[in-house]
């Protein structure tokens, strides 16, 4: 294995990351409207909202992903495999960020939603100074952690043609008759940075800990 | 549309089949994944720091692992050292041992959590050695864990989709032969979703049904 073999991995370290970081920004907000849909109970668009997290929280990303990638073209959309990665990834993640954000919302006391609505608070005013600052703060554990989870799901991409750090290993090792060595590498990327996010999360619920004990 | 999906109807051998794979795998994985984690959590545990920090290590680097990564290491990755595995036991294998770090930790958390109390009361009833821990620590400690261990099982059947890659045909791989022999990707892997969200939701009520027995004995 070479240096330039060393650096493609490396290259698609950074697809992954891109990918991974983009996801995340769709995601979240993505998961909050999702949440607060089903939170709302506004007719019939919660119920449709709870079946499909329900189906997309059951379904493996390959699958979905190789749904977009194949079925988008056949119905006329055309995509190509970064676009289907990233839409996969989006609609997996957002799922997932949708239940981390509806039990805060669920947890959230409502005394203090009736007390700002007493004072003569809007209803986005309510949200925007008294919900969603206390929400963020107590679901931002388990928010750091879906990170984890998504990154954890990204080699997946590869089985589309996206070249990412474990589509990139796996070509080197062909290319080269050894395998092994450009696994281990890919190996050595994925692992500190899934553990770093890791460390993030399990900080953040120390520090909230602290906080609220104080 | 309908056409197509008659198509699949008429591969449903095919689907089953993959659906039939998915569930041994997963099941089979799920078997020795939680056995091997009970083997590992007193390590977890123990209060020698040496082996402490070897177990806690071995856990927490597993689970930093992707798995689709980590089942290329045991299938591409394990024959440059001599271990020539087919697909079946790579496949099994990288999901068992996987799974085997998430199952400890999870048994090592429920393990942490429960009272007691009841455990030292079934000494003074003059339980003793296996029988202690077979009617008094295993019941609740099982029941306890079992929304956990429920989501893990989850995980697993997802996971299980990953091993299409080194051509096991389970589910995924079952719907991806269908597309590419009639070309209705629609509804091949509309189907597929519709089966594992079905799995899912069969074991999510599985694990409900032991939440009203573990409710019903406190």
């Amino acid at each position: 294995m070479s240096a330039a073999d060393i650096l493609a991995i490396l290259q698609g370290a950074a697809t992954t990351a891109t990918l991974s970081l983009t996801a995340i920004c769709l995601g979240l907000p993505l998961g909050l409207a999702l949440a607060l849909a089903r939170w709302a109970n506004i007719p019939i668009v919660a119920p449709f909202v709870a079946v499909y997290v329900s189906i997309l929280r059951a379904t493996p990303l390959v699958t979905l992903l190789l749904l977009l990638f194949f079925a988008l073209p056949s119905i006329g959309v055309p995509i190509g495999a970064v676009a289907a990665a990233l839409v996969a990834l989006t609609m997996n993640t957002s799922a997932f960020n949708c239940e981390v954000w509806r039990a805060g919302l669920m947890n959230f006391p409502k005394d203090q939603f009736e007390a700002a609505q007493s004072v003569g608070m809007r209803r986005r005013q309510r949200l925007q100074r008294i919900v969603l600052p206390q929400v963020l703060r107590a679901c931002l554990p388990g928010l750091v952690n879906e990170i984890s989870l998504l990154i954890k799901v990204t080699p997946v991409l590869a089985v589309v043609g996206v070249v990412d750090i474990t589509r990139a290993a796996v070509r080197i090792g062909a290319e080269t008759y050894d395998p092994l060595p450009p696994l281990l590498v890919a190996l050595a990327i994925y692992v500190p940075m899934v553990y770093a996010i890791v460390r993030v999360a399990r900080l953040t619920e120390r520090r909230l800990a602290q906080t609220e004990a104080a | 549309m309908r056409h197509d999906f008659l198509v699949v109807w008429g591969e449903r051998g095919l689907l089953l089949s993959g659906l039939g794979n998915t569930v041994v795998l997963s099941l089979a994985a799920t078997i020795a994944a939680l056995g091997l984690g009970a083997a590992l959590a007193p390590g977890l545990m123990a209060a020698r720091g040496r082996y402490r920090l070897a177990f806690t290590g071995f856990v927490d680097g597993l689970r930093c692992i992707p798995f689709l990564l980590f089942a290329y290491i045991v299938y591409y990755g394990l024959p440059s050292l001599g271990l020539n595995l087919d697909n079946w036991t790579a496949g099994l294998a990288a999901l068992t041992i996987y799974n085997t770090a998430y199952m400890a930790e999870i048994l090592r958390g429920a393990w942490a959590t429960q009272p007691r109390d009841p455990v030292d009361a079934g000494y003074a009833f003059g339980f003793t050695g296996v029988g202690h821990f077979r009617r008094i620590v295993l019941p609740p400690l099982l029941l306890s864990a079992a929304p956990v261990v429920g989501n893990q099982v989850i995980q697993i059947v997802k996971d299980s989709a990953f091993l299409t890659v080194i051509a096991l045909p389970e589910l995924t791989h079952a719907a991806s032969s269908i597309q590419s022999r009639h070309y209705i990707p629609f509804a091949a892997f509309i189907t597929a979703v519709l089966l594992y969200w079905m799995l899912c939701l069969a074991i999510e009520a599985g694990v409900a049904c032991l939440g009203r027995v573990a409710e019903a004995r406190r």
